[in-house]
């Protein structure tokens, strides 16, 4: 760890003083921060508090869907409350969460910067997404869309009753907050790098932030004009997308579709990007195949761009168009099946230290691998139109949004949580957590790809045509039942950890990077001096980290032979 | 945090940023951070040209027969005006790295005298659309005859359909009041940069490069124009 020129000792001193938690205490220091760590801090509290909003209309969707006649909601509000759910999720949560809490913290911190290179802009993006995100809730509390998230034309643009020109509104001016941290970190990454920063040095979370910054600059405006003209055409009644006026309803989905799914790989590139970061400092190796998953990440941006037709394999598109998308979907699985198999080849005679966060890699890497070969089955033209629409599509797009995302989400959160407060948790209870989230998330959602491959069709809350779904539906609600625990357990043992946890010391896990060169929580200006980057990136001294091993199991040993204790068990 | 607003203490230069090393390094991000905004606009209008270029494709005839009420001679005049805005954004920028004060000012001035007269332009030419019902809505051109005139009639008979009638002029308002809106918010942008001119504000009068990212914006709004304008006004009748 020697690649900066700061002394740690003094280092250490620094942090006891002053760092971005504790510089000032006001509110106004808070709202009008341009510090991109506290800006990260109010991403991570009003994300949290979407995401939760989110889980209750998934819960309420769940409860409905124990019975086969239906529970507590009308077919109209079950309509508003499935769509709550998308849009909540997709445009406050998902799109947003990693990059503008992880992205924003731990950008400038890996490459050796002291802020991003706009912070006001930064900023105002935060401001941009809480109008936005207002705007939505106003939307959904004052009557509600029932269009889905997806606000197919004409139905949302000349049919649907309800609040939907609010709720495109507030996505429209979200939007721009993603677009204006996309162009934050591009500006950053090109500009901001400290001396000896190479971009081959720089971390995998970098270049996949990047690929993710760029997808957002390019598919974000698309969709925003596109649900913009949906707008137009509600409020004026023109024609752009209406069949009567002559106007092509798929010509919509084409937009929207342009932009929803490049956004589908800025929801899971973030979740690459952490992963990388665990599975190598876990491993404590350096990422096999470095070069590859650095070029994979902006393969998929690339190829993320020219596949968006095959969520349209049944509308009236061409069958010579189906044809090509479903082919160059194929060829998307290339750059993934890199990062999985580069992930596990590092893990391979890796030093593998299965703490907390190694853990949730672990676990998406699993449900990743599922997700990505159901993905397989929807991109053939042939199988999917048995699919479309059915639940085995829910439980495909949730094993990657929910268990790659979320899960990666998690892990992150796990890791870099005493880079951040500069608390550990406690590690134990974190495991658990992890479990439960695994084997509640797989209860929740495997039993939606056998209804779904069975014929229970999305959307629909009443089943009584086949009241034989409904044993799925309770394992599934049983799980998602799990899964809620999972993601309540955290809040708890992570805000526990603020008032007892011990101090984590800057680098608490013995990884590599330098945002573990600073003290944590790190200072305002992140290094007390700008780091001199030499060596290379995930370079861990494998021979040292043997011995220090050797020497913990040593110094284990003959405590336990102190205690009295005889049990030969390697159980930490 | 102060941090926000506060320029680093270390050196002269109080122009610079806190996050940034030298000038060099915040000059080329703020370079960097315009043309990847602008990527982003280029997309923004994208979609647009590209449901425009579908459109078009499926009606020609009908966006042939709606697009002759267009009056090519304001928009040729308007395209004159919004290329000689861009020349004297050039000379701003020109002078800006010549450290000209009251040149910057007196081109910028202009500038925006040239975008107002754009807009002046811009609003004789929705009155008259107006006037005539070309608006797109319930009320579309209940006078084939009046909106049209003769040449939208063969045989006594109606030769366009009013629904894509409708449709080209949805795309004409559109389109055009998009780039109305970003013509406003340049103005503004320009207005803003005067201001700090005048008060010889440092992080303008040191170095040209906030100048520069304003003209940048501005080549941009006209180049979009230069887009709209041929397709809108100067279509060539199909066969």
């Amino acid at each position: 760890m020697s690649s900066t020129v700061i002394p740690s000792g003094e280092l250490g001193q620094q942090a006891e003083e002053s760092n971005y938690l504790n510089v000032k205490h006001t509110i106004a220091s808070w709202l009008l921060t341009g510090d991109h760590k506290r800006i990260a801090l109010l991403y991570l509290v009003s994300t949290s508090f979407f995401f939760f909003l989110g889980s209750i209309a998934a819960g309420l969707i769940r409860y409905e869907l124990t019975s086969p006649a239906g529970v507590v909601l009308e077919s109209e509000t079950y309509n508003k409350v499935f769509s709550s759910h998308g849009i909540l999720m997709v445009f406050t949560f998902l799109v947003v969460a990693i990059p503008a809490i992880f992205g924003n913290f731990l950008v400038p911190l890996m490459i050796g910067a002291r802020d991003l290179a706009f912070p006001r802009l930064n900023l105002a993006s935060w401001y941009m997404y809480m109008t936005g995100g207002t705007l939505i809730l106003a939307g959904m509390i004052f009557g509600g869309v029932d269009t889905g998230w997806t606000f197919y034309t004409p139905y949302s643009s000349m049919y649907s009753n309800g609040q939907v020109t609010m709720v495109i509104i507030g996505i429209f001016i979200a939007g721009f907050s993603t677009i204006t941290t996309g162009i934050n970190f591009v500006v950053t990454i090109h500009k901001m790098r400290a001396p000896g920063m190479t971009w081959f040095r720089l971390p995998l979370f970098i270049w996949a932030m990047y690929a993710t910054s760029l997808m957002m600059i390019l598919a974000t405006p698309v969709v925003a004009i596109t649900l913009l003209l949906v707008v137009y055409e509600r409020t004026f009644k023109l024609p752009v997308f209406s069949p009567e006026l002559g106007g092509d309803p798929v010509l919509f989905q084409h937009l929207f579709w342009f932009y929803s799914h490049p956004a589908v790989y800025i929801m899971i590139l973030p979740a690459f990007a952490i992963v990388s970061e665990l599975i190598a400092n876990f491993s404590r190796k350096r990422i096999f195949g470095y070069h590859f998953v650095a070029f994979s990440s902006l393969a998929i941006a690339g190829l993320g761009f020219l596949v968006w037709g095959h969520h349209m394999f049944v509308s009236s598109q061409s069958m010579y168009e189906s044809i090509v998308f479903s082919l160059i979907s194929y060829l998307v699985a290339v750059p993934s099946a890199i990062k999985i198999f580069n992930w596990m080849a590092t893990m391979y005679k890796g030093n593998i230290r299965l703490q907390s966060p190694m853990i949730y890699a672990i676990a998406f890497l699993m449900i990743f691998t599922v997700g990505g070969l159901t993905g397989l089955f929807l991109g053939a033209a042939g199988t999917d139109i048995h699919l479309t629409a059915t639940y085995f599509v829910v439980a495909h797009f949730h094993y990657v949004m929910v268990g790659g995302t979320m899960l990666a989400f998690l892990g992150g959160l796990h890791y870099w949580w005493p880079k951040i407060t500069g608390r550990m948790f406690s590690d134990g209870i974190a495991k658990v957590n992890a479990v439960i989230v695994f084997v509640g998330f797989n209860l929740t959602f495997f039993p939606q790809f056998i209804v779904g491959w069975l014929g229970m069709p999305r959307r629909y809350h009443y089943y009584y045509f086949a009241p034989e779904f409904q044993a799925y539906h309770i394992m599934s609600t049983l799980g998602a039942t799990v899964l809620g625990l999972g993601f309540i357990l955290p809040a708890f043992y992570l805000t526990m950890s603020l008032f007892t946890g011990p101090k984590a010391g800057p680098n608490p896990w013995g990884a590599h990077g330098l945002e573990w060169e600073t003290s944590s929580p790190p200072p305002t200006s992140n290094f007390t001096e700008t780091p001199i980057v030499m060596d290379e990136v995930y370079d861990f001294d494998p021979v040292s980290d043997h011995a220090k091993d050797l020497k913990d199991i040593e110094e284990r040993n003959r405590r336990r032979s102190e205690e009295g204790y005889c049990g030969s068990e390697d159980d930490n | 945090m102060s941090a926000i607003t506060n320029t680093s203490d270390h050196g002269h230069d109080s122009a610079l940023h806190h996050q940034f090393e030298d000038i060099g390094q915040q000059n080329d991000s703020y370079i960097v951070g315009m043309w990847v905004f602008l990527s982003t606009e280029v997309m923004f209008f994208g979609a647009l040209f590209f449901i425009y270029t579908l459109y078009r494709w499926n009606y020609q005839l009908d966006f042939y027969i709606a697009h002759e009420h267009l009056d090519v001679k304001l928009g040729a005049i308007n395209t004159s005006v919004l290329l000689f805005s861009s020349f004297t954004m050039v000379m701003a920028v020109q002078s800006a790295q010549l450290k000209r004060r009251l040149h910057v000012i007196g081109y910028l001035l202009t500038t925006i005298v040239c975008a107002c007269t754009f807009l002046v332009i811009k609003y004789f030419e929705y009155s008259s659309k107006i006037a005539d019902h070309l608006y797109p809505g319930a009320g579309f051109a209940t006078d084939a005859h009046a909106a049209f005139g003769a040449h939208a009639f063969e045989a006594g008979k109606l030769a366009v359909n009013m629904n894509h009638a409708q449709l080209f002029y949805a795309l004409y308002f559109g389109m055009t009041g998009l780039h109305a809106v970003h013509i406003i918010a340049g103005i503004l942008v320009i207005l803003a940069l005067i201001r700090l001119w005048v008060i010889r504000a440092k992080s303008v009068t040191l170095d040209y490069i906030p100048t520069e990212m304003v003209g940048l914006y501005w080549h941009f709004v006209d180049l979009v124009w230069i887009f709209l304008f041929p397709l809108f006004y100067l279509m060539p009748k199909p066969h």
